[in-house]
C-alpha cells in the first residue's frame, strides 16, 4: 500500500473536522466496546484465558523456525504447496506465477491484511487478471477506486450506511435502497455471479495450524467459504507468524478472537481447511497454495518490538484507543492503524518514515489492557521512542528541552531558583483571571486550552517558610 | 509510619495546596510526614519521550532520596506509578540498583491508596457541599489499580455526593508532551472528557494527577465553561477547596 505515514498530523487534522466521519466513529465504537464487555464475562476466566494465550503465541514466535517446518510438512502431506516470500512484491509474484501456471483468469478474495500490505489487487490487475474482493467492507472500498482500509477487521468502518448506498447507486447502476438488509442484499447478488465466475480462490489467515497443514478462517459473511472451495485453486496469503501449534490451541484462540474484536461468541462461520479435494469429495480446492510472507516479520521477531508478533488482529486496541477513535484509521497512513499499527508500522517500513506514530499516543495504557494476548503495547510504543532518540530523529528543540530540565532537576538548588522565577512569571502571564491563553514555544498546549496559571510561590519555598515559622 | 511525601514537580510549581492537602490528610491519618527537601521530578518526562539516560539519572536522584522511608506517597498516581512499574525496568540490567528500587517501588503508594489501604483512613476533615464527579487518571488506574479508593474516601466526606460521568476511564488527552506535539488530537479528546462532565451537571470534577487537572481546567475554560471546578482528590478530603 502506498505509504502515507509521514503526514500523520495533517491527515488527522482533516479527519477531527470530518464530521460525518466523527458521527460514524462514535456509532461504531459504542458497538464495539459494549459487546466486548459483554461477550468477556461469558468466559470463566477471562484473565486466565488470556494469560494461555500469551503463552501459546509466545512459545510459537521463541521457536517459529521449528513450527513454520512443523507446518509446511503437514501442509505439504496434504497435498498443498507451501511457498515463501521475503518481501511483499515476491509475495505477489508468486500469486501471479500460480494464476500463470493454472491459466486462472479472475480471482476472488476474502480479507487479507497481508495482501493490503504488498497491494496485490493492483498487482493481480496490472496483469491483466480481474480481482473481485468479497468481504463486504472490502468490496465497498474496492469498488470506491480502492480506497484503504480504516480498521483491520471493520475495513469500511468510517462509512455510512448513506454513504454505501450512493456508492452502490453509481457503481452498480440500481436504485438507491436505505435499509442495511436491502444494500447487503444487492451486494450479495453482485457479488454471487463473480463466486460463481472466479478461478482463483484468494484467502489471509486467523491461524495456521501446525499440526495438521490447516487454515483456520473467520467470518461472519461465508464469503471465505465460497472463495476457498468453489474455484479450482485456493491460495492463501498471510504473514509468517500465525502459526499455532495445534487445534486445540486455536480453539483457545478462537474464544478470545471473536469476543475481543465483534464481541460475538462466535462468528457465523468458522472454516478450518485441510489439504486439496480429495478422491471422492464434493468440496475444496483442486490446488491449493500456502504464500507466507515475511516483508519485516523477522526483523520485529529479532527487535525489542517483537512482543507485537503475538497479535492475532482482533482489532481491539483500535476499539479502545482513544486517538484512533477520534481521528480513524486513514490518519496513520498504512495498512494497520491504531496501537498495534504504530507499533508495527516503523518495523515494516522504516522508523524513519513513521516518526509520528509511536509518539501519537497518550501512553494512557487502554490498548494493553484489552489485548487479548497480552501485547505490552504501550512499553513497546515507549520502545520506539527510545530508538527515534538513539537515531537522532527527534526534533533538537525537544531533546534540548528534556536535556535542560533533566540537568536541571539533577540540580535542586537550581531547580529552586529557576521554578520560583518561573511560577512567578506564568502567574504574570495569567493576569487576573489567573489563565495563561498563550504560550510560547508550547503552543500545541494553548492552541486548543488555556493553562491554568500557577499561585506565585512554590510548595518548596512555601513548605520551607512554613518549617523555619514553626 | 515515616511516609515520604513525593510532591511531584508540578504540584510544586503549580498548586502547592495540594501538598499541603497531602499532609494534613497524612498526619490526621497518624502518620510522620517528611518531605525530601532535595526532591524534584521523577523522571517520567524523560521516560516517555525515550531518553532513558536522562530518566535514569533521576530516577537515581529519587531513590537514593526516598530509600530511608518507611514508606513513599504521591498525591499522583502517575509519579507513583512510574517508581513503582517503570523505575524496576529501567535499572533492569543492574542487580544492585535494582533491588534498592524493587524495594522502593514495594512501598511506593498513591495518596488514596495509601490513606485507605494502608493508614487505614477512618475519617477525613474535609466537607464539601454538593456534587462531584470523578475521572479516573490513566496512570492510577491502570498502574496502580486506583478505581474505587477515591470513591470510597469521597464516601466519608460529609455533603458530598458522587455522579459517576460516562467514560470515565477515558483518558483526557492530556498525555505529557503528547498535549503538546499532538495539541489537536490531545484538545479534542479532552473536549470530549468536558462534555461527559457536564452532562452530570456535577458542581466538581475531582481527580488524583495534577497533568490531568491542568488539561481539563484549561479546556473546560477554553470551552466557556466558568463554573464546573476542577478539585484534587486531596483538597477535596482535606477541605482545602478555596
Amino acid at each position: 500500500m502506498q505509504i502515507a505515514t509521514m503526514y500523520f498530523k495533517d491527515r488527522a487534522q482533516v479527519k477531527l473536522n470530518d464530521e460525518l466521519l466523527q458521527y460514524n466513529l462514535k456509532k461504531s465504537k459504542g458497538k464495539f466496546v459494549g459487546k466486548r464487555a459483554e461477550a468477556i464475562r461469558e468466559l470463566d476466566d477471562f484473565e486466565g484465558t488470556r494469560t494461555a494465550a500469551r503463552e501459546i503465541r509466545q512459545r510459537v514466535l521463541d521457536n517459529l523456525d521449528t513450527y513454520l517446518e512443523i507446518f509446511e510438512q503437514n501442509a505439504t502431506a496434504r497435498g498443498a504447496t507451501v511457498l515463501w516470500a521475503e518481501t511483499p512484491e515476491e509475495a505477489n509474484r508468486h500469486v501471479l506465477d500460480i494464476a500463470a501456471k493454472h491459466q486462472l483468469k479472475k480471482a476472488i478474495k476474502s480479507k487479507s491484511m497481508v495482501s493490503e500490505e504488498s497491494a496485490l489487487d493492483h498487482a493481480i490487475e496490472q496483469a491483466g487478471l480481474k480481482v473481485v474482493e468479497t468481504d463486504l467492507g472490502e468490496y465497498i472500498l474496492q469498488i470506491n477506486d480502492y480506497e484503504p482500509p480504516s480498521h483491520i477487521i471493520a475495513p469500511a468502518l468510517h462509512k455510512s450506511k448513506e454513504e454505501v448506498s450512493a456508492l452502490f447507486a453509481k457503481v452498480h447502476g440500481t436504485p438507491p435502497k436505505t435499509g442495511i438488509q436491502e444494500l447487503c442484499g444487492e451486494a450479495r447478488a453482485v457479488l454471487r455471479e463473480h463466486y460463481l465466475t472466479g478461478d482463483l480462490g484468494i484467502s489471509g489467515a486467523n491461524f495456521l495450524i501446525a499440526e495438521t497443514g490447516s487454515v483456520m478462517l473467520v467470518t461472519n459473511e461465508g464469503n471465505a467459504t465460497l472463495c476457498t472451495t468453489l474455484p479450482k485453486v485456493h491460495v492463501v496469503i498471510t504473514g509468517i507468524e500465525k502459526i499455532v501449534p495445534t487445534l486445540e490451541e486455536a480453539s483457545t484462540l478462537l474464544r478470545l478472537l471473536t469476543r475481543s474484536a465483534t464481541g460475538q461468541s462466535i462468528t457465523n462461520y468458522v472454516d478450518i481447511l485441510t489439504g486439496i479435494k480429495g478422491a471422492g469429495e464434493y468440496h475444496g480446492a483442486e490446488h491449493m497454495y500456502f504464500i507466507l510472507v515475511d516483508s519485516g516479520r523477522t526483523r520485529v521477531l529479532a527487535s525489542e518490538v517483537r512482543e507485537a508478533l503475538r497479535c492475532i488482529r482482533c482489532g481491539a486496541c483500535l476499539n479502545h484507543c482513544p486517538v484512533y477513535q477520534n481521528i480513524g484509521g486513514h490518519s496513520y497512513g498504512w495498512v494497520y492503524p491504531g496501537p498495534i499499527g504504530s507499533v508495527i508500522t516503523p518495523m515494516f517500513i522504516g522508523q524513519e518514515m513513521a516518526v509520528d506514530l509511536p509518539n501519537a499516543s497518550t501512553l494512557c495504557g487502554a490498548c494493553g489492557v484489552v489485548c487479548p494476548v497480552r501485547i505490552p503495547l504501550p512499553e513497546l510504543l515507549r520502545k520506539h521512542r527510545e530508538a527515534q532518540v538513539k537515531e537522532d530523529l527527534r526534533p533538537w528543540v525537544e531533546r534540548l528541552g528534556l536535556k535542560g530540565w533533566t540537568w536541571l532537576a539533577l540540580h535542586p538548588g537550581l531547580y529552586g531558583l529557576a521554578t520560583r522565577i518561573g511560577v512567578r512569571l506564568m502567574k504574570m502571564m495569567g493576569g487576573y483571571e489567573g489563565r495563561i491563553h498563550k504560550l510560547p514555544l508550547v503552543g500545541g498546549w494553548s492552541d486548543g486550552r488555556d493553562l491554568p496559571a500557577p499561585t506565585g510561590k512554590t510548595f518548596r519555598e512555601l513548605y520551607a517558610a512554613k518549617r523555619r515559622s514553626a | 509510619m515515616k511516609v515520604g511525601l513525593l510532591v511531584t514537580c508540578l504540584v510544586d510549581m503549580m498548586r502547592p495546596s495540594i501538598g499541603f492537602a497531602a499532609i494534613k490528610l497524612l498526619e490526621s491519618a497518624g502518620c510522620e510526614v517528611v518531605v525530601p527537601a532535595t526532591q524534584t521530578c521523577c523522571g517520567q518526562p524523560g521516560y516517555n519521550s525515550g531518553d532513558r539516560a536522562s530518566s535514569k539519572l533521576l530516577a537515581a536522584k529519587l531513590v537514593a532520596e526516598f530509600e530511608a522511608c518507611d514508606f513513599l506517597v504521591a498525591p499522583s498516581g502517575s509519579c507513583s506509578g512510574m517508581v513503582k512499574t517503570h523505575y524496576p525496568e529501567l535499572f533492569a540490567d543492574d542487580a544492585a540498583m535494582l533491588a534498592r528500587v524493587t524495594a522502593l517501588a514495594a512501598r511506593t503508594y498513591e495518596l488514596t491508596d495509601f490513606l485507605l489501604n494502608v493508614a487505614k483512613i477512618q475519617a477525613v476533615p474535609g466537607r464539601f457541599e454538593g456534587t462531584v464527579t470523578y475521572h479516573d487518571s490513566c496512570s492510577g488506574l491502570r498502574e496502580m489499580g486506583v478505581k474505587a479508593q477515591p470513591r470510597e474516601l469521597l464516601a466519608k466526606v460529609p455533603g458530598l455526593k458522587l455522579a459517576e460521568m460516562t467514560e470515565a476511564e477515558s483518558c483526557c488527552g492530556f498525555g505529557g508532551t503528547f498535549s503538546i506535539k499532538f495539541g489537536e488530537i490531545s484538545a479534542r479528546m479532552s473536549d470530549n472528557k468536558c462534555q461527559n462532565i457536564e452532562d452530570t451537571h456535577a458542581d466538581a470534577v475531582v481527580l488524583g494527577d495534577l497533568g490531568c487537572m491542568l488539561n481539563i481546567e484549561g479546556r473546560l475554560r477554553r470551552r466557556g465553561n466558568e463554573t464546573t471546578k476542577v478539585l484534587h482528590v486531596a483538597q477535596v478530603l482535606a477541605g482545602d477547596t478555596d
